[in-house]
C-alpha cells in the first residue's frame, strides 16, 4: 500500500467558488485535494445546475454521477447573491479568503457587485479566477462556453479520425478540463507571487484560449507551411502530423498501437517484406497512407500478443488496446491505487479516482464526497459569524 | 505587472513534450527555465518532426515548446559537467526531469541526493506508468499511454476501431499537472521553508482526465460506455449531444431539451421522445431522426435560428474559417519569436492572463547550449 499524505501543501488556503459545470468545478476539485479548504457557493433550490446534469440516466443519491466526480472534497453554501443578506455573508467570506472563482459569463459577476474591482477593494490579497468561453471582448463574448461547442469552433475536430469521417469530436470534456487546469496554474502562480509581493491579483482564462493553445503544434504549423488544411490519414489515423506507423491497427483479435519509429525495423521485426522498400524518413511521412494499407493488411494476420512478443523485446514503441474492463484486471492498474471511496455526509458512498499528483511519494488521497445542497450552511455561518 | 513567478530558476532535464510543456508554462508564467542537454545533439525532442518541418537543425515542434528557454550543455556522465550542474543547482527553486525510472539515480541527480545537496529544491518528476508495477519499463509515449488507458474507447462512433485523439493530449495533461503540484509546493515552501518532490505520470493523468465517466462506470455496475452510432461526442450523453451535417458543412449541439430544439427547427418530436429519459436509452434513433433534418438546410441556417433562442450549438470550423473570424481575432492569440538567427516563428502564446495583460514573450528556443557561456559566468560555475 502507498502511503497517503496528511499535510498538503495547500492547507490553510481558503477558495471561495462560485462555478458551476465543470470548468471551474474542476479547477477548485483540483485545489481541494492538493490541501485547499473549497467552499461552494451555490445558488438556493436549484444548485450547481450540474447536479442535475443528466448523464446516461446514472443519479446517485439524488444527484447526477457527474456532479459527485467533480464535487468531491468540498463544502456547500447556499446564498442568493441577487439578495442584500446574501451579498451581505459573501463580502463578509471575502475577507477571510484567498482565492475566489467563476466562471459565468461576461457581464454577471459585475451585475451580482462582485467583479475584481470591488472584491480587491474588500481583501487585497485575494487571488481572483475567472474562466470565460470565448474571453470578454470580440462578437463571440455572450455565446454558451461549452465544451463540445468550443472544440467545434476550434478545429480540434478536424485532427481525430480518419480522412473522409467528417468532423470527430473528443468523448469528453477536454476544453473543460483545460481551460480549469490553466486557471489552477494561474492561481497558482499568484499565490506564490503573494508570498513576496503581499498582493492578491486577478486570473483569466478563457476556453477558447485554452484549447487553442493545446493545439500549439498544428497551429504553428499551419501559420509554417502557408495555411495548408490538415489532413488526417486515410485510415489508422492517430495524429494527422504524423508519418507511419502511429495509429492504432486491428489484429486477428483485437487491436495493437504503434508510435513513432522506424518502418524499415518494423519490416523486420513483423516479418513484413514490403516494408523494408521505405528506406528514407521523409518516405514514412510523404508515403504514410501506403505503408499504413500495408501495415493494416499484415496485422490481421495474427493477435496483439504475437506482435507484441516480436516488438517488445526489440523495444519498439507499441501497446496493447485497453478499454476500462481490461485495464482494472492489471497489476500495472492495481499498483497505482488509482480509485478511491468517498463518503457524502449522510454516509453514502460512492467509488471515483484520486488526484494523480503525488508529494513526497505519497498520494493526495480525500475521503470525503460531494456536498448535499447547503449542507455546510449551519458550520459556515458559525464559523465565519456570517 | 509583475510575472507571477518573476526571480524562480528552473532547470529542465527534460525531453520530447510533456516535461517541456510543463517548463514552457512556468516560462510564460516568469521564471528562468534553463534546459540541460547533452553536449552536440541536445535533447532527443530536437529531431522528432511532424510533416517533416525544421526550422535550422531543429524540428517545428520543438521550437513551439521550447520557446523562452535558455540552454545550457552539460554532459552527465562526465564528472566535471557534473559538479558544475551540481553547484547549478544551489541557484534552483525547480527542477524537472522526464527520464525513465533508475535513470537520475545513476546520475546521482535523483530526490535523496537532491534534497541532501539542497534542502529547499522543489523536484518534479514524470514517469510513463509511475515507478512501480510490471510497466515502469515501458516508453511513456502519448499515443501508447492513450491505448492502454481506455481513452481511445471514447471517441469516434459505435462500430469505428478504438479512436484516439489525434493530439498529444497525455503529455499536455502530464505536464499540467507537473505545474501544479510544482506551485503547489512553492507555495508549502513558503510556509515550511522546505522542498518537495512531486511526482506524475501519463497514466495516471490519463486516468484523471476520464474521471467523469470513470464515476460513472465505478458506481453504475461497470457498463462499458458505448459511443453513439452517429456522431458521437461524448458516450455518457443523451441525444441531441453530438455532430451533424448540413448541406454545406457540420454542426455541433450540446445539451439542448428535444423539444426545445424541434421547435426552433420547425420539425415534430414523435411523442416516444417526449420524456428525458428516453434521449439516452433512444439516443441513436433519435440523432439519426435529426440529422435527417439537418441535412436540408445550411449551417448557417441553423445556426441563426439557434442563436436567436440562445439554444446550444455552433458551426464546426477548420484553422481556416476559425482564423477568419473576428472572434479570434480580438483574442490576439498568437505571437512571433525570433530566433538567434533571425528567423521569425509565428506561434501560439501562454492561455492565461494575469492582472488584464497576455502573456507574451518573443523568445526563442534556444539552439543547444546558446547560453551556456552566460550562465557559467552569471552563477560562476
Amino acid at each position: 500500500m502507498k502511503q497517503v499524505s496528511l499535510e498538503k501543501p495547500l492547507q490553510d488556503i481558503v477558495v471561495l467558488d462560485l462555478s458551476q459545470f465543470l470548468s471551474g468545478p474542476s479547477a477548485s476539485l483540483k485545489l481541494a485535494d492538493l490541501g485547499a479548504r473549497v467552499i461552494k457557493i451555490e445558488k438556493p433550490i436549484e444548485g450547481d445546475i450540474c447536479r442535475h446534469l443528466y448523464n446516461s440516466n446514472v443519479v446517485l443519491n439524488g444527484v447526477s454521477s457527474v456532479f459527485h466526480a467533480i464535487n468531491r472534497n468540498k463544502e456547500s453554501l447556499v446564498l442568493d447573491l441577487k439578495q442584500e443578506d446574501g451579498k451581505r455573508k459573501l463580502t463578509k467570506l471575502i475577507q477571510s479568503a484567498d482565492v475566489l472563482i467563476h466562471n459565468f459569463r461576461p457581464g454577471v459577476i459585475d451585475h451580482l457587485g462582485f467583479a475584481y474591482d470591488v472584491v480587491r477593494q474588500i481583501n487585497p490579497r485575494i487571488v481572483y479566477g475567472e474562466i470565460s468561453g470565448y474571453g470578454k471582448a470580440g462578437p463571440w463574448k455572450d455565446k454558451p462556453g461549452q465544451d463540445l461547442l468550443v472544440q467545434a469552433i476550434s478545429g480540434l475536430t478536424t485532427l481525430s479520425g480518419n480522412d473522409g469521417m467528417g468532423p470527430v469530436a473528443m468523448g469528453l470534456p477536454i476544453v473543460d478540463i483545460l481551460a480549469g487546469s490553466h486557471l489552477v496554474q494561474g492561481v497558482l502562480a499568484c499565490l506564490v507571487r503573494r508570498a513576496v509581493t503581499g498582493l492578491g491579483g486577478l486570473v483569466e482564462v478563457s476556453m477558447l484560449e485554452s484549447i487553442l493553445e493545446f493545439q500549439f503544434e498544428s497551429i504553428t504549423t499551419y501559420f509554417r507551411d502557408g495555411g495548408a488544411p490538415t489532413i488526417r490519414t486515410k485510415q489508422n489515423n492517430a495524429h494527422a502530423y504524423l508519418g507511419a506507423p502511429y495509429g492504432i491497427y486491428q489484429t486477428k483479435d483485437g487491436f495493437l498501437a504503434l508510435a513513432m519509429g522506424s518502418i524499415v525495423d518494423l519490416g523486420y521485426l513483423l516479418r513484413c517484406e514490403p516494408l523494408k522498400e521505405y528506406v528514407t524518413y521523409e518516405s514514412w511521412f510523404d508515403k504514410r497512407d501506403e505503408i499504413k494499407a500495408i501495415l493494416a493488411e499484415h496485422l490481421q494476420k495474427e493477435s496483439t500478443q504475437f506482435w507484441l512478443s516480436l516488438l517488445e523485446p526489440a523495444d519498439y514503441w507499441c501497446a496493447d488496446v485497453l478499454d476500462w474492463e481490461r485495464l482494472f484486471k492489471t497489476d500495472a492498474f492495481q499498483v497505482l491505487e488509482m480509485i478511491q471511496t468517498v463518503q457524502m455526509g449522510d454516509g453514502f458512498e460512492y467509488k471515483t479516482s484520486r488526484c494523480p499528483i503525488q508529494i513526497d511519494d505519497r498520494l493526495l488521497r480525500s475521503a470525503i464526497g460531494s456536498p448535499k445542497l447547503g449542507e455546510h450552511n449551519a458550520s459556515i455561518e458559525k464559523e465565519f459569524g456570517l | 505587472m509583475i510575472l507571477p513567478l518573476e526571480g524562480v530558476v528552473v532547470l529542465e532535464f527534460a525531453q520530447f513534450m510533456a516535461g517541456p510543456s510543463a517548463g514552457l508554462k512556468l516560462a510564460d508564467l516568469g521564471a528562468r527555465v534553463i534546459k540541460i542537454e547533452r553536449p552536440g545533439a541536445g535533447e532527443s525532442g530536437r529531431k522528432i518532426a511532424i510533416k517533416n518541418l525544421f526550422i535550422g537543425d531543429d524540428s517545428l515542434v520543438f521550437h513551439t515548446i521550447n520557446r523562452n528557454k535558455e540552454s545550457i550543455e552539460a554532459n552527465l556522465k562526465d564528472e566535471k559537467d557534473l559538479a558544475m550542474i551540481r553547484k547549478l543547482l544551489l541557484r534552483a527553486d525547480i527542477l524537472l526531469h522526464n527520464f525513465r525510472p533508475g535513470v537520475m539515480e545513476k546520475i546521482g541527480l535523483d530526490y535523496d541526493s537532491v534534497k541532501r545537496l539542497c534542502p529547499t529544491m522543489i523536484y518534479g518528476e514524470i514517469t510513463g506508468y509511475g515507478k512501480e508495477g510490471p510497466w515502469t519499463k515501458k516508453p511513456g509515449q502519448d499515443l501508447l499511454v492513450q491505448s492502454v488507458s481506455g481513452l481511445a474507447y471514447l471517441s469516434g462512433n459505435r462500430a469505428d476501431a478504438p479512436t484516439p485523439m489525434g493530439i498529444a493530449v497525455s503529455d499536455m495533461l502530464t505536464g499540467a499537472h507537473l505545474v501544479q503540484g510544482i506551485l503547489a509546493a512553492m507555495i508549502q515552501r513558503g510556509r515550511t521553508g522546505q522542498g518537495a518532490k512531486v511526482s506524475v505520470s501519463l497514466l495516471e493523468s490519463t486516468l484523471d482526465f476520464q474521471f467523469e465517466g470513470l464515476t460513472t462506470y465505478l458506481n453504475s455496475g461497470m457498463q462499458a460506455p458505448i459511443r453513439a452510432e452517429q456522431g458521437n461526442a461524448n458516450a455518457f450523453l443523451g441525444a441531441p449531444y453530438g455532430i451533424y451535417q448540413t448541406s454545406d458543412g457540420y454542426m455541433a449541439v450540446a445539451m439542448v431539451p428535444l423539444a426545445r430544439l424541434t421547435e426552433a427547427m420547425e420539425v415534430p418530436l414523435p411523442a416516444e421522445y417526449r420524456e428525458p429519459t428516453t434521449w439516452f436509452d433512444q439516443r441513436d434513433a433519435i440523432m439519426r431522426l435529426l440529422a435527417s433534418y439537418f441535412i436540408k438546410n445550411t449551417s448557417d441556417h441553423w445556426v441563426e435560428i439557434f442563436d436567436r433562442q440562445d439554444l446550444w450549438c455552433m458551426p464546426v470550423l477548420d484553422y481556416k474559417e476559425l482564423l477568419e473570424q473576428e472572434a479570434y481575432r480580438v483574442l490576439r492569440m498568437d505571437q512571433e519569436v525570433v530566433t538567434k538567427r533571425g528567423e521569425v516563428l509565428k506561434t501560439t502564446r501562454c492561455p492565461i492572463r494575469i492582472d488584464g495583460e497576455r502573456l507574451f514573450s518573443s523568445k526563442s528556443a534556444p539552439e543547444v547550449g546558446e547560453d551556456s557561456a552566460v550562465i557559467r559566468r552569471e552563477f560562476d560555475l
